[in-house]
């Protein structure tokens, strides 16, 4: 549809603006400008975010500089506040989750990709999907009620007794504490290094495997020793964006990690992480640098969450183009 | 090559390769073995009473979780509202007008702000939402979960959108439609079943949600009217109630976990079987 | 388009269900010590006044201060009193209105356990108290908690401490205790609704707190009194300053308030913990609810008054049956008079 440029008397500023309300009418133009509207919307909130966590966690910043993520006192009547803890309980379980997931992800995506018919591949990969899609609290429930009993007689002593001497077996059994929070992450994890390891093992070009089939390798030292290593780098972004979700996750943590704010060397002792402190402290932080140390933390997870998912992302993206350039 | 070593690598190849099939039918058999948990622990808790009764006073048993299901439904509904029309229109912008500069801003946005982890959404909600208006809220926690909504909504659409064929486009660019009219009238219908599925699961990722919603919509023992009280909702119930010493809310809580984890499976499961069904790609 | 009219009409419907009912609703969120009065309380009230509800959330004392100073709930309730610095940041926060503490019922914080084979009451020394929260007393064979039980066989194990997670008046009210029986609780930890715990697992409310122990064997905490009495578990007996075990209880924790009642200050925040007296039982305390003194709703401001009058009157008979005491009378025409001040 042409616009009719008609003839304009006047100087030239106000022919612009005519120019502009002419375009206006233009369907399309009324179109671009409203969805550019909702397009700037999602920037605008972003930024609010980042900005927002930013100046209400001002406070500590200027109180306590870099101290803050290195002090592992957390006293509100002191109002001596240190991250240190939470950092230190949230890289923990986060740890214990991953040592549990990637192994088991990582064979069972070689499962879906490598083994399975298609069919069989595709319907497993649409449970585990599901399984992904379970919310955390219901992850939470199960723990408390299915987990904490099971660490307290099955995995405590199968563990304490003949390792108790090692820090990390030491100590009495909570059934909460960091080892039953990084079972339950565990499993909320699984998902995610699955269906990106998966995608990832699939984008691997034919003639590779091919090629160690010819040479005379078996199905196994094919897979293992060059499909794999082919996608490792994406295999990695999987283990990133495991790590991203585990990182962030709350209710689940909170509800079996023992809500105490002290660094242990004990995986049956228990801890705190840093959204979990943040969902019971928020709402009763009075004074303004309790709160804005809550935030200060927020920040943090936010900044540590980002960084893990960018690097995911580029990983992965790395590893698919690779397979598509090398043809196949 | 002597023929044990042969024997040797054949038997350690049948065997992980096994290993790996058990690991990925123990993956599997988790998610059958929670909704079981949850049949059988919930499933028996379930009745009218559930559905339609209010909370009970503190350690006397019965009462429902009526409140809090039309809490979750209230909040979810306003969610989308919010969330769904800013993903949906700056994806058809992403799609169909931006030049390089705009689009990786927006998407690094929106991927930014998909990776933030649920409590901070809360904490943000909060600030902008729960403080000057004084008073915690269902709209404060639609807020919240609108804005979980949108990084999907956003980049479903886009792709979705994108890889509607050209000759579709072409074909309506040559019989004279304008670019909008196109988008309307062609494009967006083709894709209808991407976007949708999309925004179902978002909608069955925010259902789930527990975090944000601790300090926007609170809690309410009885039904709130309107948008601005605070509102029960059913994940914050679940929560609440597993944590206390009380069997009879121990039992509740299974069973608001089976409704709510029925729920988002449903969800879940309608979105892939519209997808899986293909795109409505008219025939030439 | 008929999927769009559908979507409207069942948006409107909605609307209009939850638009129907024109209650007026008053939000209050605190204290988990006195919410199973509380929601009693609201219930009944709710039935025979069907115009008002108050939706109270039982989030900790910690979070009620916090709340009702920031204005998102119109009342707060804590067991901890608010001490200067926060009654100033209301005050700072509302224009100069004040707040006020109402006591509503007396209540206490009792040693409750989980000890496999002990389902007796145990004597508390307030040192073994003070030693176990401390983790000075590791073990529950320890002579300290041993030596006033003879008799009951208590195992070898390592004592798994439970406390608060969240902002708690019933923290307030046991680290009061403990800082004014054991000097060295008093200089390392303090007395606080939030503390810097030496040792323990933290639950979240009165709830998260006897959940715990409930379901972990060699666990103790402390909770009040109706929450150990509604889930069956044992809570011990407390050694209180005239030498006697006592056990909480209607008649114990009346016995605490007694001299308080007569010299109840203006403001009526005090502390009855380790009080004097033969009988008293010393971690008792009264409970408070947290009203602004001024409010701009004059039907919320009605509704409130209207509610403390019925709790100051009929309110104050059902409270024994959920074990906990009722004010004593002087208290109650105290407060009578206090709140014809909120306007």
């Amino acid at each position: 549809m042409a616009t009719t440029t008609t003839a304009l008397k006047g100087a030239g500023p106000v022919q612009g603006s005519r120019s502009f309300f002419l375009k206006l009418r233009d369907g399309d133009e009324i179109a671009r400008l409203i969805t550019l509207i909702f397009a700037t919307t999602v920037v605008l909130i972003t930024a609010a975010l980042v900005w927002e966590l930013w100046v209400n966690s001002a406070l500590p910043r200027q109180k306590f500089g870099f101290h803050f993520f290195v002090t592992s006192v957390w006293d509100p009547i002191m109002e001596q506040y240190g991250a240190l803890p939470f950092i230190y309980g949230t890289m923990v379980t986060s740890a214990v989750a991953l040592v549990i997931a990637v192994p088991l992800g990582i064979g069972a995506a070689i499962f879906l990709a490598e083994l399975a018919p298609p069919r069989v591949s595709d319907t497993l990969q649409f449970f585990i999907d599901l399984l992904a899609a379970v919310p955390s609290v219901i992850y939470g429930l199960l723990g408390v009620f299915i987990i904490v009993p099971v660490m307290r007689t099955v995995i405590y002593p199968a563990l304490n007794k003949p390792f108790g001497y090692l820090p990390i077996f030491k100590g009495p059994s909570y059934g909460v504490g960091f080892m039953t929070a990084g079972i339950v992450l565990a499993i909320m994890v699984i998902p995610y290094i699955i269906s990106v390891s998966r995608e990832v093992l699939l984008s691997v070009p034919r003639d590779q495997r091919e090629a160690a089939l010819a040479l005379g390798s078996t199905r196994w030292e094919s897979t293992w020793k060059v499909v794999v290593p082919f996608a490792k780098t994406g295999i990695m972004g999987s283990i990133f964006l495991a790590l991203a979700r585990a990182l962030g996750e709350t209710m689940a943590v909170t509800m079996v990690i023992g809500n105490t704010p002290k660094i242990a060397a004990s995986l049956f002792a228990p801890g705190y992480s840093i959204a979990a402190v943040i969902a019971n402290e928020f709402t009763e932080a009075t004074g303004d640098l309790y709160l804005q140390s809550l935030i200060a933390l927020g920040l943090v997870l936010f900044l540590l969450t980002f960084i893990l998912n960018g690097l995911a992302r580029l990983l992965i993206v790395v590893t698919t183009q690779k397979g598509s350039e090398v043809g196949g | 090559m002597s023929s044990g070593r042969l024997r040797w690598r054949k038997f350690v190849s049948n065997f992980m390769l096994a290993m790996t099939g058990v690991c990925a039918f123990v993956s599997v058999l988790v998610l059958f073995f929670i909704l079981g948990y949850l049949v059988f622990n919930g499933g028996t808790s379930i009745n009218w009473d559930f559905f339609t009764k209010l909370p009970k006073p503190v350690g006397e048993s019965g009462g429902g979780m009526a409140n809090a299901i039309v809490g979750s439904g209230k909040i979810l509904l306003l969610a989308s509202l919010m969330g769904v029309p800013i993903g949906f229109l700056g994806g058809i912008y992403l799609a169909e007008f931006t030049g390089k500069g705009m689009a990786s801003v927006v998407r690094y946005a929106a991927d930014l702000l998909n990776g933030v982890p649920s409590i901070v959404i809360g904490i943000f909600a909060y600030s902008l939402v729960v403080l000057p208006f004084k008073h915690f809220s269902a709209y404060a926690g639609a807020f919240a979960l609108g804005i979980m909504m949108i990084p999907i909504t956003l980049r479903s659409t886009e792709e979705f959108l994108k890889s509607v064929p050209r000759m579709l486009r072409e074909g309506a660019m040559a019989l004279g439609a304008s670019k909008w009219k196109t988008i309307a009238s062609v494009i967006v219908p083709a894709a209808y079943r991407g976007i949708l599925t999309a925004i179902l699961l978002a909608l069955a990722r925010v259902a789930g949600e527990t975090a944000p919603l601790l300090f926007t919509a609170f809690g309410n023992r009885f039904e709130s009217h309107g948008w601005s009280q605070p509102t029960a909702t059913l994940p914050v119930m679940i929560y609440t109630y597993a944590v206390s010493p009380y069997d009879d809310w121990h039992r509740q809580a299974w069973a608001a976990g089976l409704v709510l984890l029925g729920l988002v499976l449903i969800i879940n499961i309608l979105a892939r079987t519209i997808l899986s069904r293909g795109f409505a790609v008219p025939r030439s | 388009m008929n999927r769009f009219a559908g979507l409207a009409i069942g948006v409107l419907a909605l609307c209009a269900i939850v638009l129907a009912d024109n209650a007026l609703l008053i939000n209050g969120a605190g204290a988990t010590f006195p919410y199973p009065i509380y929601s009693k309380w609201f219930d009944v009230y709710h039935t025979n006044n069907p115009n008002f509800q108050f939706n109270y959330q039982s989030v900790g004392s910690g979070a009620g201060i916090k709340q009702v100073t920031e204005g998102t709930v119109d009342f707060g309730a804590t067991d901890g009193p608010m001490n200067d610095d926060q009654l100033k940041a209301f005050q700072d926060k509302h224009n100069g209105v004040g707040i006020l503490h109402f006591p509503t019922v007396l209540g206490a914080d009792v040693p409750t356990y989980n000890i496999p084979g002990v389902s007796g009451a145990l004597n508390f020394t307030p040192e073994a108290l003070a030693g176990i929260f401390l983790g000075k007393v590791t073990k529950w064979n320890d002579p300290a908690i041993a030596g006033p039980n003879k008799g009951i066989n208590l195992p070898a194990e390592e004592i798994i401490v439970v406390h608060r997670s969240d902002g708690s008046g019933t923290t307030y009210i046991w680290t009061d205790y403990l800082s004014k029986i054991s000097d060295e609780w008093k200089t390392k930890v303090g007395k606080g609704t939030s503390v810097n715990w030496p040792k323990g697992i933290g639950g979240k409310g009165n709830e998260g707190v006897m959940g715990s122990v409930k379901t972990t064997p060699n666990a103790i905490g402390y909770v009040e009194l109706i929450y150990a009495v509604q889930n069956n578990i044992p809570y011990g007996s407390v050694k209180n300053s005239s030498g006697n075990f006592v056990k909480a209880d209607l008649a114990s924790v009346t016995a605490a308030a007694s001299g308080a009642a007569k010299e109840m200050p203006d403001d009526f925040r005090v502390s009855i913990t380790n009080a004097p007296g033969k009988t008293a039982y010393p971690i008792s305390s009264f409970t408070w609810l947290l009203i602004p003194q001024k409010f701009q709703d004059g039907g919320k401001r009605d509704a409130i008054k209207g509610f403390l009058k019925w709790m100051l009157s009929d309110g104050q008979n059902s409270v024994e049956a959920l074990s906990y005491a009722k004010l004593p009378k002087e208290v109650v025409e105290k407060e009578k008079k206090a709140i014809n001040s909120i306007q």
